[in-house]
């Protein structure tokens, strides 16, 4: 089985979920879309306090390449337009507040027959939709199907792996929504003008794969089952188990003919070309110990956790940490009026944990063992954390892909993710960053 | 309802430090036990006050020195203690044991800033001082298997394999060296029970194997190659079984806070004491090098780490 060299095998914690059929979350009444719903520059909006909105109308346009397009998520009026804090970038940023006025009324896309489209027609289609990468990153998804001329990419890599422990979406994506990942991926196909995609899916959702294999039966899509081991579907690890290429330090999938796509993100790929259906919604996994009733959910962007939460039975009383993602990378959140991203792929909420006190590092070298990017997460959090950051790119910090195993596994409970997360920021911030 | 918040990982890996040093003391225990059988009541209550004494100072130095009140005992110095313990001959008076141990923790660990900031293996710097300041006690050896109860002062004393061999040329049968019937530390003389103990610490992936490996390997190399230019210099197995080899390449090299990170650097760690292992048996002073080879290796190890940084993903071949 494919797989990369590194990882963890943390509890999967997954059968709170997977069995759960995705279901449709009742309308917000009211929404908080971020201006910053991707990464790049923020959107800039385009419409004003008292305006009438219909779902799916554009709100916010792109400002400069790496930017995205912004639609309502409900029909209603435009209230303000307030600061309010991002959980991604730690700061308070725009966000347009919508109060949903009455059911959808839909403005949907132009669009026609994808076959007969040109690369240049599904690529506006895309870029007009506000699609972004659903697995996190909110990567725009038309700049990264844009690769310069220079760069031959030759395969699609789509996501399937969905190693982080409790998220159940993709999994459910894949068993219900298998057609419409096959035509995103045939889409974005004729977009790359590449032969080949394949499909990599972790060994815990047989069903998934084998699914996924009777629907692209015929097709020039193949799909790869890898290890369960965590992070697997980190980028550049899944591109190395499924193609043995590694992408070189410091560069991007393309470098190496790849282009990464998220399996959600096929889907709104297919309803935004197919159906001219722009991204206002998306799917997510509300779980957790401390959740209620478990769900696999299709929410509106902006919707405010609370309600996500609410409209799962709530959650345990003594509930510790409410986490947007899973919980190896997410985010904890401790107000829940924060709403939901583009790229948040689910809400995890834990009971309480016996805390455990951090020790010296005693140099046992599992951080090392287990880092999937080869470096010393033992030294990168010694040299974080006596600011020698110089010292500590050296060594590869801005290679850290923060995908957590060094912590998980550590017997110390050194947080090292939360030293490199910082001294990353300090580093950028100081202008040492830039070559 | 209180959110808090908390830096991602949220799971952790149930395990930690206390777990490990109480694996490595579970480790030891088969030659504590062998201790005691061979070399009597002594034996065990050194062992025994070893580790308690070890880990009591270590909360003493934590709780009142160093001012840290919410100390959590972690069982390092409990390890330390014990290895000391097993590191000396039963002939060494009490006194002089608990003078060592608080070198041994005091200097070797504390004095560089505690657990995980020490670069010497603390027993052995514990058990260099005591070889130094009390050479009689610690190269007086008694006879095994004189009985429990019997006094140490009371038993006859006996050399060890290795200076029998060095001095005499007498070689000790194979059989009495690998179940430890022999003169030596209290702890180091069974072969047996020492391989029996470091492949719990295997099974429980305590222990990476890259360093015995090449520790042992080296000494075997250089031993056959000695006894091939000269049968004089003894024979491989007698230099694989006798002294305190197996206790410093399965217990001692192998100290995480003391030895290299990667796998590569460990193996250049391991043949390093070999080499300086076999070079002081068979040209030294001392009929034994275990202990000072790996002092000595341990000194090395942050060059040994600076230049066996592991490749990063994706980083070209220079």
């Amino acid at each position: 089985m494919l797989t990369f060299k590194g990882g963890v095998h943390p509890p999967e914690l997954k059968e709170w979920s997977k069995d759960k059929p995705i279901e449709r979350a009742p309308l917000p009444q009211k929404v908080f879309v971020f201006l910053s719903n991707h990464a790049g520059n923020p959107a800039k909006p385009v419409v004003s306090p008292g305006d009438e909105v219909k779902t799916g109308q554009v709100i916010g346009e792109p400002e400069g390449f790496i930017s995205a397009y912004l639609h309502s998520p409900v029909t209603g009026k435009v209230i303000e337009i307030k600061k309010i804090l991002h959980p991604i970038l730690g700061k308070p940023i725009e966000a347009i507040v919508i109060e949903r006025t009455s059911d959808d009324e839909w403005v949907h896309m132009e669009t026609g027959d994808f076959e007969r489209m040109s690369k240049e027609e599904i690529l506006e289609i895309i870029k007009k939709a506000g699609i972004v990468g659903l697995g996190g990153a909110m990567f725009p998804t038309h700049v990264k199907l844009s690769p310069p001329p220079e760069k031959k990419v030759d395969t699609l890599i789509i996501n399937g792996a969905e190693c982080e422990p409790v998220l159940t979406i993709d999994h459910r994506l894949m068993l219900e929504r298998a057609e419409d990942i096959l035509q995103g991926i045939l889409i974005m196909m004729k977009v790359l003008g590449v032969q080949k995609a394949v499909v990599g899916v972790e060994s815990n959702k047989m069903d998934a794969y084998h699914n996924l294999k009777k629907v692209f039966k015929g097709y020039p899509v193949d799909v790869a089952l890898l290890k369960t081991k965590y992070p697997q579907g980190a980028e550049k690890q899944l591109i190395y188990a499924i193609t043995g290429r590694m992408v070189p330090r410091g560069g991007l999938p393309m470098d190496v003919g790849v282009v990464v796509q998220n399996v959600g993100t096929c889907v709104a790929v297919k309803e935004a070309v197919v159906d001219g259906k722009p991204l206002v919604e998306r799917g997510i996994t509300v779980s957790g110990d401390a959740v209620k009733n478990t769900k696999n959910l299709v929410v509106r962007i902006g919707t405010p956790v609370k309600d996500v939460i609410d409209y799962c039975g709530g959650i345990d009383e003594n509930t510790e940490r409410v986490i947007l993602g899973g919980p190896m990378m997410g985010i904890s959140i401790t107000n829940l009026d924060i709403p939901v991203m583009k790229g948040t792929s689910g809400i995890t909420a834990f009971l309480p944990e016996k805390p455990q006190p951090q020790k010296p590092c005693i140099r046992c070298s599992e951080c090392v063992q287990v880092c999937p990017m080869n470096l010393q997460p033992y030294l990168l959090y010694l040299l974080s954390t006596k600011r020698k950051y110089d010292e500590a790119v050296e060594n590869g910090l801005m290679d850290c892909i923060e995908c957590g195993s060094c912590t998980y596994t550590c017997p110390s409970k050194i947080e090292h993710v939360r030293y490199i997360k910082l001294a990353k920021t300090v580093y950028r911030a100081t202008g040492r960053g830039r070559r | 309802m209180k959110l808090i918040s908390a830096y991602a990982p949220h799971l952790r890996e149930e395990d930690d430090v206390r777990k490990i040093m109480l694996d490595v003391l579970i480790a030891l225990s088969p030659a504590v036990i062998g201790a005691a059988y061979f070399f009597g009541w002594y034996a065990l209550f050194l062992c025994i006050a070893g580790a308690v004494i070890g880990e009591l100072f270590d909360i003493f130095v934590m709780k009142y020195l160093r001012g840290i009140k919410n100390f959590v005992p972690d069982g390092s110095g409990a390890v330390t203690g014990l290895l000391l313990a097993m590191n000396v001959s039963t002939r060494l008076p009490f006194w002089a044991f608990l003078l060592g141990l608080v070198f041994a923790l005091g200097i070797g660990k504390h004095a560089f800033g505690g657990l995980g900031q020490n670069i010497f293996n603390p027993a052995l710097v514990g058990r260099a001082f005591l070889l130094i300041s009390f050479p009689t006690y610690m190269t007086t050896w008694v006879v095994p298997g004189a009985g429990f109860w019997k006094s140490p002062a009371d038993v006859v004393t006996a050399a060890t394999p290795l200076a029998l061999f060095k001095e005499h040329g007498v070689l000790t049968p194979y059989w009495d060296l690998f179940i430890g019937k022999v003169g030596g530390s209290l702890g180091e003389t069974s072969a047996l029970l020492l391989i029996i103990g470091f492949i719990y610490l295997l099974l429980r992936k305590r222990v990476k194997i890259f360093i015995p490996v090449s520790y042992i390997g080296t000494v075997l190399v250089f031993s056959s190659i000695a006894y091939l230019m000269n049968p004089r210099y003894g024979d491989p197995l007698f230099h694989l079984l006798s002294g305190g080899l197996m206790l410093g390449a399965l217990f001692m090299a192998t100290d995480m806070v003391t030895s290299p990170i990667t796998a590569k650097g460990q193996v250049i760690f391991g043949i390093g004491c070999g080499v300086l292992t076999m070079a002081i048996r068979l040209f030294g002073a001392y009929p034994e090098g275990v202990s000072f080879s790996i002092l000595f290796m341990n000194a090395l190890v942050p060059l040994i780490d600076r230049y066996t940084r592991p490749r990063i993903f994706g980083e070209v071949k220079k």
